[in-house]
């Protein structure tokens, strides 16, 4: 099932070769640590929600924290991030607060946040169309002559969408300063990778397009900074867009409506989880001796205190004001808006 | 006032809206060398430069998905989409982002972008290159959508389009391009969305109607001559929509036949009628009466003209309306 990667395409890594990326100290390393932990304990919090009710259908993102976190390590403030459902809390590294996430998967509109604020777009359910928005980001950013970066975030499914193409497309005639990050965990809900594409990866693709095409282990957060860094380098000094294939394999169901026992080989499962992404960096970090299993317990701990607040707070929101429905469809609304209302 | 074709007032309110605000861009295919293919960007290139006036790849879901993300760097772009027809592909865009993103955003971001494209048949044209799409754009929650029918309005409605905070589609009527013809003011020129205009005043019946089919309809009106007292309104915007005038007119002749060249099911002249029914009941003398083409793809041009409203039919209309 595996895809052979031919030769420059190799998975770049760090961790499993114990290398160490240059410019990282013992804090970066650790500020790398706290944003995997915090992205983990929302996913796994998230699942307990909603078992018990507190949220609505979930997009699991477990073991794509390495992905998430490692990318946006690479990123300046001042970059945006375009995420799709599978990075719905990637804003809490960007300080937002989790409340505010689990206010987007429990339907209720203090969910929805200034992405300017953060520089964080609005989470996109449809697959792919964010691309072109990111592209057009980079482009007027560039346009206007600032240093500003765009990544977007798709899975692989996502490659086989129009609006990628297009997306990628304008971003390389345009020369726009954008990162296309792709998360290939080989699987589209129950369509294997292989089904989607007959290219032999999806870094390949970004040859059409003119862009470099990198492949990075999806699971080894350093690789994942390291080639987000250089395709931020490379965006700064003009180079334009960069494709990465950051390659994973989907440990969990597709979302909390999916049940992959029908179409998913558990024994690749179980390997995926017992070499989980979270694990292995921090084993990393025990072996650097920059973390020891009281601070891995006591950020743990800080974590878990964060959303026990948010779910407290989210669930101490009053009922949405039903005036809502119609407030923000328009900055100047046409005056038949409200036919039929009798509220 | 100068006298301009439709499509040259079109033009001319990009140069000065172009002017007026340098975060105004147009994007779209073959605007900037060639000027586009009906030359309503022609000279913008040269004026503002390649980056204001972009010719971009052939891609109508990724312009206008770039102009998204264009809106979010502080940009008003103007995408040309080349043809009504080949707007399709930028529906995706426009369902799923363009009429939902500020919404999605509680208020806090504006997307002031602007789609145009000529619209609309009669002009001998291979398949696709004369659809009347507005029902298309009207039916998505948080767009607007305007049709000129005079050059002035033309200028007038784009500039009015491009100021707006909110997206808009302007639909230019390609069949007059260049036969509608007449007084422009110079420099900056708005005219108000949600703005009817009475093109035409009279007491016995009312005509409805929007682009193209205004023309249409003064036709008829002359045809009818001293048969009855024509009155014409020209909706100029579709959202928002001036129900004061439609339904002031209603009142006024208690007859309506609506005008429309797009297919008939689900057209917006069935939302006039549903209009009417709703709030103008008793003012009406008999049923409201639809003109519009059919429920078939448009035709290939040797037959078009059997499908396009034509003077007749309106007339025709009118007469039976007045014989109920």
């Amino acid at each position: 099932m595996a895809k052979v990667a031919s030769e420059e395409h190799e998975l770049r890594r760090v961790i499993d070769e114990e290398r160490e990326v240059a410019g990282l100290g013992e804090d970066d390393l650790l500020a790398v640590y706290r944003s995997l932990v915090l992205l983990r304990t929302y996913d796994e919090r998230s699942l307990v929600y909603h078992r018990q009710g507190r949220i609505g259908t979930y997009a699991i993102f477990w073991n794509h924290e390495a992905m998430q976190a490692g990318s946006v390590h690479a990123l300046a403030d001042e970059d945006w991030i375009f995420p799709s459902y599978r990075e719905s809390a990637i804003g809490l590294l960007r300080g937002m607060p989790p409340s505010t996430v689990l206010h987007w998967w429990r339907g209720h509109p203090a969910g929805w946040w200034d992405p300017a604020e953060y520089r964080v777009a609005s989470i996109c359910v449809p697959i792919g169309t964010h691309v072109p928005h990111a592209a057009g980001l980079a482009w007027g950013e560039k346009l206007k002559g600032n240093s500003t970066v765009a990544i977007a975030y798709f899975g692989d499914g996502a490659t086989s969408e129009g609006s990628f193409h297009e997306g990628a497309n304008l971003a390389a005639v345009m020369q726009a300063p954008l990162i296309l990050f792709c998360n290939n965990n080989h699987w589209a809900i129950s369509t294997p990778l292989e089904a989607q594409t007959r290219a032999e990866t999806l870094a390949a693709k970004a040859a059409g397009y003119g862009m470099p095409g990198v492949r990075v282990d999806g699971g080894d957060v350093l690789a994942v900074y390291e080639a987000t860094r250089e395709a931020v380098e490379r965006a700064h000094a003009g180079g334009g867009p960069t494709f990465i294939e950051a390659v994973s394999y989907r440990a969990a169901p597709h979302a909390t409506a999916d049940d992959p026992s029908a179409y998913i080989d558990p024994d690749r499962v179980a390997e995926e989880k017992r070499n989980e992404c979270v694990g292995r960096y921090e084993r990393y970090l025990r072996r650097l001796g920059i973390l020891d299993v009281g601070l891995a317990e006591k950020i743990k701990g800080e974590a878990l205190e964060l959303m026990r607040q948010g779910i407290a707070e989210a669930e101490a929101e009053p009922e949405p004001d039903p005036e809502l429905v119609f407030d923000n469809a328009y900055v100047l609304p046409p005056p038949n808006l409200r036919d039929g209302w009798d509220g | 006032m100068a006298e301009r074709f439709l499509v040259e007032a079109v033009n001319d309110a990009l140069h000065v809206e172009l002017e007026r605000d340098e975060t105004v861009m147009v994007m779209g295919e073959d605007v900037g060398r060639a000027g586009g293919v009906f030359r309503a960007t022609a000279g913008l290139r040269d004026r503002f430069g390649e980056n204001r006036c972009v010719d971009t790849p052939l891609a109508e879901a990724g312009i206008l998905g770039g102009a998204v993300g264009l809106c979010m760097a502080g940009w008003r772009p103007v995408c040309e989409m080349q043809y009504d027809a080949f707007s399709y592909p930028c529906l995706d865009q426009l369902i799923t982002h363009v009429g939902r993103y500020r919404w999605r955003t509680g208020g806090k971001m504006q997307f002031p972008l602007v789609v145009r494209m000529p619209y609309g048949g009669g002009v001998r044209a291979p398949e696709l290159h004369d659809d009347s799409p507005e029902a298309y754009y009207v039916h998505t929650p948080g767009v607007k959508v305007a049709i000129p029918s005079t050059p002035a309005d033309a200028k007038g409605l784009l500039a009015a389009a491009i100021r707006d905070p909110d997206p808009v589609v302007v639909l230019e009527p390609k069949l007059i391009y260049r036969t509608a013809r007449g007084e422009v003011p110079e420099g900056e020129h708005v005219v108000p969305l949600g703005q009817a205009r009475l093109a035409r005043e009279g007491t016995d019946v009312t005509l409805v109607a929007y682009g193209a089919m205004v023309p249409v309809c003064e036709r008829a009106a002359d045809a009818l001559g001293d048969e009855a007292s024509v009155e014409i309104l020209d909706l100029r915007s579709l959202r928002p929509l001036d129900e004061e005038a439609l339904l002031a007119s209603a009142a006024k002749t208690g007859r309506v036949v609506v005008v429309q060249e797009a297919p008939r099911t689900a057209g917006f002249g069935a939302e006039i009628a549903a209009i009417l029914a709703e709030k103008a009941i008793l003012d009406l003398r008999g049923p409201v009466l639809r003109v519009t083409g059919f429920d078939v793809p448009y035709p290939y041009w040797k037959i078009e003209d059997h499908y396009m409203p034509s003077a007749e039919r309106v007339a025709n209309a009118a007469r039976k309306l007045l014989q109920f």
